[in-house]
């Protein structure tokens, strides 16, 4: 009978572990065969900035009287982050290499990726991740909001944060660009972030500046994509050691009635 | 058991079910706000309400969208207690079966609405699910605009309106035609195809879209639908007008249904016009149940000989070893009122 019961129990602590091991086993996942790391002393970077040609469009206002709060925290109003551009660079741009990595394989990073909600705004606006790494998602406000990410590749999921200060993680497991973020208690948030298998991607910031450090020597299409302005590709062939430089340049749009 | 018909509580279990009605036009309303501003998903939760029980969320927290979706819940649970008492009462005060079966229809049709609204947001508001969910809730509304029109006084009393087949026909017609209407203008909402032509009443200039997709195809056939179901009203009210002129339960209701068309069609122009203004986009919602709700009356008060002969029918066979008089049930008090009696075999009035 001991005999029996023992089986019992060591089955179910197996089943237990088969179960359990499905979900560690992308963690804890070695390089596919043949997958080499990057070398980083040989490595070269890739530098540039993404230029608007053309007059400036104008962001439209957002109303937020649809929540006193938001109001509140907006006193001299706000509108839209389509077009940030300084120094004639355009910021918000996910620039990234789309092909040309080969079997490199890389870690994914335990540092988690942030998206914050703070005056009814998503920070960052845009922002990339990698497949396997935590997205932290936090309610920095003292009102509702809901995280609705819009992922074709990848789950969609919906997280209501009701609490200041809650903190939700995820984790995308496919590669896409881009995941859209809404929130639809206000429907003026939203946010967009790539998700990459590789760590060759920035967005622009100050100046449309973005740089791609420890990318090893090859030929690359490299792509820059805008919310309003879709993308650009360029091919790129990166020499050991060389640090490149390119720019995007993406046209105003023509002013509404023209 | 049932209790004893009187005039009273029948008309009492009349203006209830008007009540019901009405709150039903405002369910259909806060559900035409959720969609048309978006607020689908701005409660991720169900039946809870961000953890909350549905009935303690606290009412500052209703912001943005979440006033649009959580008000909805309210009143769609609102109006599914409304109709449990809808169905218990008509159970026990109507002695028509046919009405009591109604009764109950909408009771189930309320319990299934509720479970779709739950799981069209359970999984992100997939379009068949919430297409589903606009659909039955025009079929509740008009289950229930049913209950009031044959709980009616006006119902009951009135002698047959005239026997006239190819109106049954036409008015039938229409009402469908209406109702799948509106299912294309529910699948052009709920698959965001509601601007995929973005001008009206040309296509970028052309009667025919000169491009084509799947969101143009439904945009394309809800406009035609349109032009289909005016031709289909005009031709309604025309023959009540040329063969039912002096038929007021006809001609009114004849009259209405080619305003409500007409004001329809403007409001359609004015949804696309405005880029899909939520308050229009919703009107033009309400308004689409209240014309398939009008061309149901319609329908119904032009089959009520058919009905009424059924029921007497019934009455002869259910009365035909008992040698008594019609079921009251099936020849009510408002019969008696005005006098009529009605024996096995023979009805007429004195």
């Amino acid at each position: 009978m001991n005999g029996l019961r023992s089986l019992v129990v060591v089955g179910f602590i197996g089943l237990c572990t088969a179960c359990g091991g499905g979900h560690q086993q992308g963690a804890s996942a070695g390089p596919p065969p043949g997958a080499k790391r990057v070398d980083n002393a040989t490595a070269g970077s890739l530098a540039g900035r993404v230029l608007l040609d053309g007059a400036v469009p104008a962001n439209l206002p957002i109303k937020m009287a649809a929540d006193p709060f938001c109001l509140a925290q907006n006193p001299n109003g706000a509108s839209f982050e389509n077009y940030v551009v300084t120094d004639g660079g355009l910021e918000n741009v996910f620039v990234y290499v789309k092909d040309g990595l080969g079997n490199y394989y890389f870690d994914a990073p335990t540092e988690p990726a942030k998206l914050d909600q703070q005056g009814c705004r998503y920070h960052p606006h845009v922002l990339g991740i990698r497949t396997g790494q935590p997205l932290e998602i936090s309610n920095s406000d003292e009102t509702m909001h809901n995280v609705h990410a819009l992922p074709d590749a990848n789950r969609e999921f919906n997280i209501g944060q009701a609490i200041k200060h809650q903190v939700d993680k995820r984790t995308f497991t496919t590669r896409e660009v881009m995941v859209r973020f809404k929130c639809d208690v206000h429907g003026w948030m939203n946010a967009f972030a790539g998700v990459m298998d590789h760590p060759y991607f920035a967005v622009t910031h100050d100046g449309g500046r973005f740089e791609l450090k420890n990318l090893p020597a090859g030929t690359y299409t490299v792509e820059a994509w805008h919310e309003k302005l879709g993308t650009q590709t360029q091919k790129v062939t990166l020499s050991e050691k060389q640090a490149a430089e390119i720019t995007f340049t993406f046209k105003a749009p023509a002013p509404a009635g023209n | 058991m049932s209790q004893p018909l009187t005039a009273g509580n029948m008309i009492w279990l009349h203006r209830y079910t008007k009540l019901v009605v009405v709150a039903t036009l405002l369910l259909i309303t806060a559900g035409g706000m959720v969609t048309s501003t978006g607020s689908g998903l701005s409660v991720p939760d169900w039946p809870t309400t961000y953890g909350w029980s549905m009935f303690s969320f606290p009412f500052d927290k209703w912001v943005g969208g979440i006033f649009y979706e959580h008000g909805h819940r309210l009143i769609a649970s609102t109006v599914g207690f409304l109709t449990i008492i809808l169905a218990i009462w008509t159970w026990r005060v109507e002695r028509r079966p046919w009405v009591r079966r109604l009764g109950f229809a909408a009771l189930g049709a309320v319990i299934l609405q509720g479970l779709l609204g739950g799981i069209t947001v359970l999984l992100f508001l997939p379009p068949a699910v919430s297409i589903g969910h606009a659909a039955l809730a025009q079929l509740f509304f008009c289950i229930t605009l049913s209950l009031a029109l044959v709980t009616s006084p006006g119902w009951r009393d009135d002698a047959p309106a005239s026997d006239d087949g190819s109106l049954r026909r036409i008015a039938g017609a229409t009402t469908g035609l209406v109702y799948v209407q509106i299912l294309l203008g529910a699948t052009m909402r709920h698959t965001g195809a509601g601007l995929a032509i973005p001008t009206f009443p040309l296509a970028s200039g052309h009667i025919v879209p000169p491009a084509w997709s799947g969101a143009i195809a439904i945009h394309f056939a809800h406009r035609v639908g349109a032009l289909a179901v005016v031709a289909a009203i005009l031709t309604t009210a025309a023959c009540v007008y040329r063969r039912h002129r002096d038929a007021r339960e006809l001609v009114r209701p004849a009259a209405l249904l080619v305003m409500l068309a007409l004001l329809q069609a403007t409001l359609g122009a004015f949804v696309v016009w405005s880029a899909l203004q939520p308050f229009i986009n919703t009107l033009h919602v309400v308004n689409g149940a209240l014309v398939l709700g009008t061309s149901l009356i319609l329908t119904l008060r032009a089959f009520k000989p058919v009905i009424d002969a059924r029921a007497i029918r019934g009455a002869r066979v259910d009365v035909s070893g008992a040698r008594y008089t019609m079921l009251r049930s099936e020849f009510d008090v408002g019969s008696q009122a005005r006098g009529v009696h009605l024996e096995a075999g023979r009805e007429g009035r004195p």
